[in-house]
């Protein structure tokens, strides 16, 4: 009760703080992106977003999203599975692996990609025989864009099913249900909101990465541009409209996916509470 | 305990096919691309290392880096415990939308983020022009740098935090209180050391993250030689220039650091978690 009393005046305080730092930091940024991109007209803003490059640029884009996404959800999937529901040795090297990208610079994480993949790679022969180009081409993009977003996935599952248990996987085993079938019958229901929730993630910092696709795009116009590469290009060419207009279809993107978030964090606080020891 | 792990890895089908996508996978994104890192880097002579990374331009961009990260995560800190409190422990108007606004620097893209406070922050933006009368400039300093770098770094502290203010049990404080506590007190002795550990977790995560951010960093830092250059962007434009082992051996170092800031972390979060929950 006293403490109640208390922090009557601090409360405010409090929230003030909050408020005014929220408020300038983050909502300025978006509402400044949107006005700057509207500034010469809603024709300017759409003449910007149907440019040849700029429509090249969001489909490619949405194609490497796309591809990070399949290839992180397996992964993820496979992994949390693996690490949850076996015991076996090296456990806890496999984990930090998965964590590793996190504590990657973007930078670095385009650097060795194009050390694995570039011309002074023992690789590269077999590569160009082969006719395949990564680096400086849209696999470069696809990896990095992996790398970086790599643990996105897996980490949101893997304690959803460590807290669940394994029991009733193995009941379902004991009486003769295959591995799908246990998968898609117990453990996809219990893990699907954490799952959407990582995707979601991914698929956040996958459209957006710059640095690390950077470095391996090679920035060919209309071939290896993402968006923020374009964004970059536009803003370096004093092209403000340009720039701003690309960023607003991305600034929009980024706030569907904060509402989608809050709105899967709800879904799967509700239907884990249960499952959950704390 | 082993009878029973030994069972659980029978009964429960899938381990083969599973343990063998997460290796490939592990190997193919992670594991050859940092071996053809060391493999590299084996070809670099320790004097031709040593001479690229004391170089005074690269020498700087260490600085800059560590230093605008260290106070950007310094803020982080201080301004995100306060945000984590707010929202665990008050109920106002706005609550939710608030708590959904902060995970914005996850949401959006860090050149986006880069322009837009560039724009905001440059003498004459929306920001920058009120500073700019107290004859504080903001974008292309390091000033601006700190400022992208508190707005990337600022939802681990809170994610950190948050969580954990909301299990800690008013009983506690309330127990101070009727001891004779005053408000700073239960503030410092009761819920600091609870909290410490998260604290410092997300105070490391902030930084870590900082260190190596580059899109958002790029714009408004106006990347002077040794003024506003950071160590990403000096791997960058070695890149540029296709000095691949210059490159290389500016990013060991920043590895080193990363690798060297997680694990004294993971000592300092061992101890303290330690401490507090009584157990040695």
């Amino acid at each position: 009760m006293e403490i109640r009393r208390n922090s009557g005046p601090m409360k405010w305080v409090f929230i003030g703080i909050s408020a005014l730092f929220l408020t300038i930091m983050l909502i300025l940024p978006l509402i400044y992106v949107i006005t700057t991109a509207l500034q010469d007209g809603s024709a300017a803003f759409m003449k910007a977003v149907r440019d040849t490059y700029a429509v090249k640029a969001i489909l490619l884009t949405v194609k490497v999203t796309l591809i990070t996404l399949i290839f992180n959800t397996v992964f993820g999937v496979f992994a949390a599975w693996c690490i949850t529901r076996f015991q076996f040795k090296g456990k806890k090297i496999i984990s930090t692996l998965i964590d590793l990208p996190l504590t990657v610079s973007p930078v670095v994480a385009g650097l060795i990609f194009l050390l694995t993949f570039g011309r002074q790679s023992a690789l590269y022969p077999f590569l160009k025989s082969a006719g395949i180009q990564i680096v400086f081409a849209v696999p470069g993009i696809v990896l990095a864009t992996i790398f970086v977003t790599f643990p996105f996935v897996a980490r949101e599952i893997i304690p959803v099913l460590t807290a669940a248990g394994s029991d009733e996987e193995e009941a379902a085993a004991l009486m003769g249900a295959g591995g799908f079938r246990i998968f898609r019958e117990i453990t996809l229901p219990r893990i699907k909101w954490a799952l959407l929730y990582g995707i979601v993630l991914c698929a956040a910092r996958a459209m957006g990465e710059f640095g690390a696709v950077s470095v391996l795009s090679g920035h060919l116009r209309g071939k290896t541009n993402t968006m923020p590469l374009y964004i970059e290009l536009l803003y370096q060419g004093y092209d403000f409209t340009g720039a701003f207009a690309m960023s607003a279809i991305l600034v929009i993107m980024a706030v569907v996916i904060l509402i989608l978030r809050s709105v899967l964090k709800n879904k799967g606080k509700g239907s884990t509470e249960n499952g959950r020891p704390e | 305990m082993t009878a029973f792990m030994r069972k659980n890895k029978r009964v429960i089908p899938g381990f083969g096919l599973s343990f063998g996508v997460t290796v490939a996978a592990l190997g193919f994104i992670v594991l050859i691309p940092l071996c053809s890192l060391v493999v590299f880097s084996s070809g670099i002579s320790f004097k031709e290392f040593a001479a690229v990374v004391t170089s005074p331009r690269v020498r700087a961009s260490y600085l800059v880096s560590f230093e605008t990260s260290l106070i950007a995560a310094v803020i982080d800190a201080c301004l995100g415990l306060i945000l984590a409190w707010t929202l665990v422990r008050y109920d106002f108007p706005g609550k939710k939308i608030m708590n959904g606004v902060i995970e914005l620097p996850f949401a959006l893209p860090t050149a986006v983020a880069g322009i837009a406070l560039t724009h905001l922050t440059t003498t004459n933006g929306w920001v920058g022009s009120l500073f700019a009368k107290f004859g504080i400039e903001i974008a292309y300093t390091r000033i601006g740098i700190t400022t992208a770098l508190v707005f990337i770094g600022i939802p681990f502290v809170v994610r950190a935090t948050q969580p954990v203010l909301a299990k800690l049990d008013v009983q506690y404080e309330e127990a101070a209180r009727i001891l004779g506590a005053n408000g700073r007190q239960t503030m410092m002795d009761v819920i600091f050391p609870e909290i410490l550990p998260a604290l410092v977790g997300g105070f490391t995560l902030s930084f870590a993250r900082g260190l190596g951010e580059y899109g958002s960093v790029v714009f408004i830092a106006g990347n002077q030689p040794y003024k506003t250059e950071i160590a990403p962007l000096m791997i960058m434009s070695k890149l540029q220039e296709y000095d691949y082992a210059s490159a290389t051996s500016i990013a060991l170092v920043m590895l080193l650091v990363a690798f060297l800031i997680l694990f004294i972390n993971a000592v300092l979060q061992s101890r303290t978690s330690k401490i507090v929950s009584g157990i040695s």
